[in-house]
């Protein structure tokens, strides 16, 4: 059981490499990921939409013991973000002194390095949120 | 036909390593450094920050200053002397994050320092040939130096990419050259973590020989002179061997300066003279002439004349400016977490 | 359906324990629960654990246990839930007696958790987030509460000493209790300035890792009367169980517990029962903001309110309505699989009027809360001396 297992990575690379989420046809909520059934109306037929990479803070922590992971990251940012059209994303927030950030503070997504599998497995890339 | 750049981006890190901050380290005089290589700083990429990464990064903001359909990508291109895999192209991941679909030729560049430009070299003589619309060339490292080595104040962290088109052009080009031999001047043998260098033959036989032979072969091929170009970019292993190569090729240090970013950004490798070009396109007018020269260890360069057009001033808000990334929004690092963030630290198992 | 009571109780030892196996602890629990009992047959067995795999390389508990105890041929099953294993392992052996499928049940809890190394224990207890969208990206279970924590100070006010105060009231709770992991008394000035977890919670908001087991035996009160051995009868009242969405950013809310909400609602009704009617209350703190969240859902105090409750002595023994007189998860210790049963086994003990120095004088209707991950599944029993 790895998180890394290159299939496993690869299936979500439309959500984590291009932000792809499913808009419902029945009453418009946008699930990211997509799913097969609409948690807001159990709807079943979607469109393919894109996320806004910008965005809000509306929560966060600064983690100072990490999972083996993420343990040679500490301290850092992890927040729920709010994206603009409302789909709220976990992520972590890079580029900043964890000390500066706070619930509100507007960011943006980039393109990150997640984790890998040691330094011979693969390497797996998604989004962290950057100060805007 | 005219086939140009539609569309450009660069991506520079945050972080930062002051000069002084690695030769304390070492034991060496900072000056000696600052005077003699004209180098202050550098860039330094995150733990989580890549070549693939900073790649799409710079690839976005070009696509939105192209503002074109990613599909009609139909090739690309990423240079680099530090994709994160040996056997796998960071060009899939950079495609796939972009969207372009599946109908893609997709080749990572290496040619040390110059990997980046043959991209572009590339790029623009396969949309020239019109078997694709577009194409995205780009030129990223995450270069290394060995600790303690001379590379290590310069080896910097950052990207440019660029969509070549035929139509809505933000820059002509006029004229590209490649001009190379066999030099053995820095290389890096297959396994080995760190690159290794000839001092001082990488001076006048490789670095100038080159640059100065493909500058020489653009003002024939093209019959301009230095004082018909607003700017002038080479690349920039260091603050000083530009501004020499500039001067000795007959241009003044104010068509030089623009594209100029080493002193404050270090040597981004297969980044460095197309990072530059950005820079100066974030500044460039209508009608403006660019000479563009490269060069990569072992050696060659590549070059190019570019002729901004007017649709310039439409696209340069639509993503951050290199010069913004260059001096602000600076986040300053020990020698300590720089040795961590960039892996030169032994770990447990 | 027919009226369920918990005619035995027991616990294995609780803590780091070096010399025994999770079979080892396991069957300490049931040992003792049947002796509780006087019992030496069941018709059935529920395990509850939560990842035995991740722990200690071992599924498939319910035959390897039925069999440590001498009962291979018995039906036993193993219920996950996260955290709430225990408590949703309870709900499953009620459902059994209720319905008539078996008179006497062996309820059982247990995780093994000290066999792995600190950043394994993390990563198995982060398999009760969402892998793909939390865990991934690098989220812990302190990080996940500690942004509910965040949201909660954000909107009403609560404060960190009052985070705090939770953990300090749990710890003098189970300084009264011999079986508690951590029994020594904490000084806000202690939580605050201990080691930093997850901003704003520290070591001493999260609750420890646990070795440890819990077992209860359930009979049909029929049944059950005929073996009271004179002590007071402990009837299983209500029973409720909900769901959540699993992430935390799925939710509209993340200052509330829904499914506590929604648990309790369902137990309340079951029972007849108000919060009003609660004398007590054993309440799953695995994190000081834990409690306070759980205090509002479960209808204890109104939504904000959450904060001034330990602080103000409300939920401390002697208080209106203590909460965790055990000392929680977070004294008494936290083996994440048996916490819901060792819940039932507190409450038991209180009812029947004998839990020392910590006993709440007069109880006679107790509640248990028990949930997995950020809440996302919580399960509510409500326990009441049978006339």
């Amino acid at each position: 059981m790895s998180p890394l297992n290159p299939a496993r990575v690869a299936r979500e690379f439309p959500t984590r490499y291009r932000l792809e989420a499913a808009r419902c046809d029945g009453c418009g909520a946008v699930s990211f990921p997509p799913r097969v059934v609409c948690p807001a109306c159990r709807g079943r037929k979607f469109a393919t939409v894109s996320l806004e990479p910008e965005g809000k803070v509306l929560t966060w922590t600064v983690i100072h013991v990490g999972p083996s992971s993420h343990k040679h990251e500490v301290p850092y940012a992890l927040a729920v973000v709010e994206l603009a059209g409302g789909v709220r994303i976990t992520c972590q927030i890079a580029d900043v002194d964890p000390a500066r950030v706070e619930a509100g503070m507007p960011v943006r997504l980039e393109f990150r390095r997640i984790q890998e599998d040691g330094e011979a497995g693969v390497i797996a890339y998604g989004h962290k949120a950057v100060p805007a | 036909m005219s086939v140009g750049i539609v569309g450009y981006g660069a991506y520079i890190p945050r972080r930062r390593i002051r000069l002084g901050e690695i030769a304390a380290v070492w034991g060496a005089d900072a000056a000696t450094y600052e005077r003699g290589l004209e180098l202050h700083e550098k860039s330094v990429p995150a733990a989580d920050e890549d070549t693939i990464t900073m790649s799409v990064t710079a690839s976005r903001r070009a696509l939105a200053r192209a503002r074109i359909d990613p599909s009609s990508i139909g090739a690309v291109y990423v240079g680099s002397e530090s994709h994160p895999y040996a056997v796998k192209p960071s060009g899939t991941v950079v495609a796939e994050a972009l969207g372009t679909g599946p109908a893609v030729h997709c080749a990572d560049l290496e040619f040390a320092c110059k990997a980046g430009s043959e991209g572009m070299f590339l790029a623009a003589a396969l949309v020239k040939s019109g078997e694709v619309q577009h194409a995205l060339a780009v030129g990223a490292d995450t270069s290394q130096g060995a600790p303690g080595d001379a590379l290590e104040y310069s080896a910097a962290a950052g990207a440019a990419a660029f969509i070549f088109g035929s139509t809505n052009l933000v820059a002509t080009m006029e004229a590209q050259v490649s001009y190379m031999t066999d030099t053995p001047d820095f290389w890096r043998r297959e396994y080995m973590r760190y690159p290794r260098h000839a001092g001082r033959f990488t001076g006048e036989p490789a670095y100038f020989k080159h640059t100065l032979g493909a500058t020489r072969m653009l003002l024939e091929k093209t019959g301009l002179q230095p004082k018909d170009f607003a700017f002038a970019v080479f690349h920039q292993p260091n603050g000083k061997f530009p501004m020499r190569a500039g001067k000795l090729a007959g241009f003044r240090r104010e068509q030089l300066e623009a594209g100029w970013l080493s002193p404050w950004l270090g040597n981004t490798y297969s980044g460095a003279s197309p990072i530059g070009l950005t820079a100066i396109l974030d500044q460039a007018r209508a009608g403006d002439r660019i000479l563009m020269v490269s060069y990569g260890s072992g050696a060659g360069s590549d070059g190019f004349v570019w002729a901004v057009t007017d649709r310039i001033d439409e696209v340069r808000a639509a993503a951050p400016a290199t010069r913004d990334q260059l001096d602000n929004g600076k986040l300053y690092v020990s020698y300590g977490t720089y040795a961590k963030m960039r892996g030169k630290i032994r770990m447990g198992e | 359906m027919r009226d369920v009571a918990i005619v035995g109780i027991g616990l294995s030892r609780w803590g780091e324990v070096w010399d025994a196996s999770l079979r080892t602890l396991w069957t300490e629990a049931a040992l003792a629960a049947l002796d509780d009992a006087g019992l030496d047959r069941v018709d059935s067995i529920t395990v509850g654990s939560m990842t035995p795999g991740l722990f200690v390389g071992q599924e498939h508990l319910g035959p390897l246990l039925a069999d440590e105890l001498g009962m291979a041929g018995v039906p036993a099953t193993r219920v996950e839930s996260a955290c709430a294993s225990g408590g949703v392992a309870l709900k499953t052996g009620f459902a059994e007696v209720a319905a008539g499928l078996a008179d006497i049940v062996l309820v059982t809890g247990v995780e093994k958790m000290t066999d792995v190394s600190g950043d394994e224990c993390t990563a198995a207890l982060a398999a009760a987030a969402d892998a793909e969208l939390e865990v991934f990206y690098g989220a812990t279970f302190p990080g996940l509460y500690a942004m509910m924590a965040r949201a909660h100070m954000a909107r009403w006010g609560t404060t960190r000493e009052q985070l705090a105060m939770v953990a300090v009231k749990n710890h003098r709770h189970g300084a009264l209790n011999p079986h508690a992991q951590y029994r020594q008394e904490i000084t806000v000035k202690d939580v605050i300035e201990s080691a930093m977890v997850a901003e704003p919670l520290t070591i001493l908001d999260c609750s420890p890792i646990t070795d440890g087991a819990a077992a209860v035996v359930l009979a049909e009160l029929g049944v059950a009367r005929t073996i009271a051995k004179g002590r007071p009868i402990v009837r299983i009242a209500g029973v409720g169980q909900a769901t959540d969405r699993i992430a935390l950013q799925s939710r509209a809310d993340l200052t509330t517990l829904p499914a506590t909400t929604l648990a309790a609602q369902r137990a309340f009704k079951m029972a007849g029962k108000t919060p009003n009617d609660i004398h007590l209350a054993e309440v799953h703190d695995c994190f000081t903001i834990a409690e306070i969240l759980v205090v509002e859902a479960l209808g204890f105090c109104k939504p904000g309110q959450g904060g001034c409750q330990a602080s103000s002595g409300r939920t401390a023994l002697g208080g209106e309505i203590p909460v965790n007189p055990s000392g929680g998860l977070k004294s008494k210790g936290h083996p994440v699989g048996a916490t819901g049963v060792a819940q039932a086994v507190e409450i038991t003990t209180q009812l029947r009027g004998v839990a020392g120095k910590r006993q709440v004088a007069g109880a006679r209707v107790g509640l248990t809360q028990n949930m997995g991950g950020t809440g996302a599944s919580t399960v509510v029993h409500i326990l009441e001396v049978a006339s």
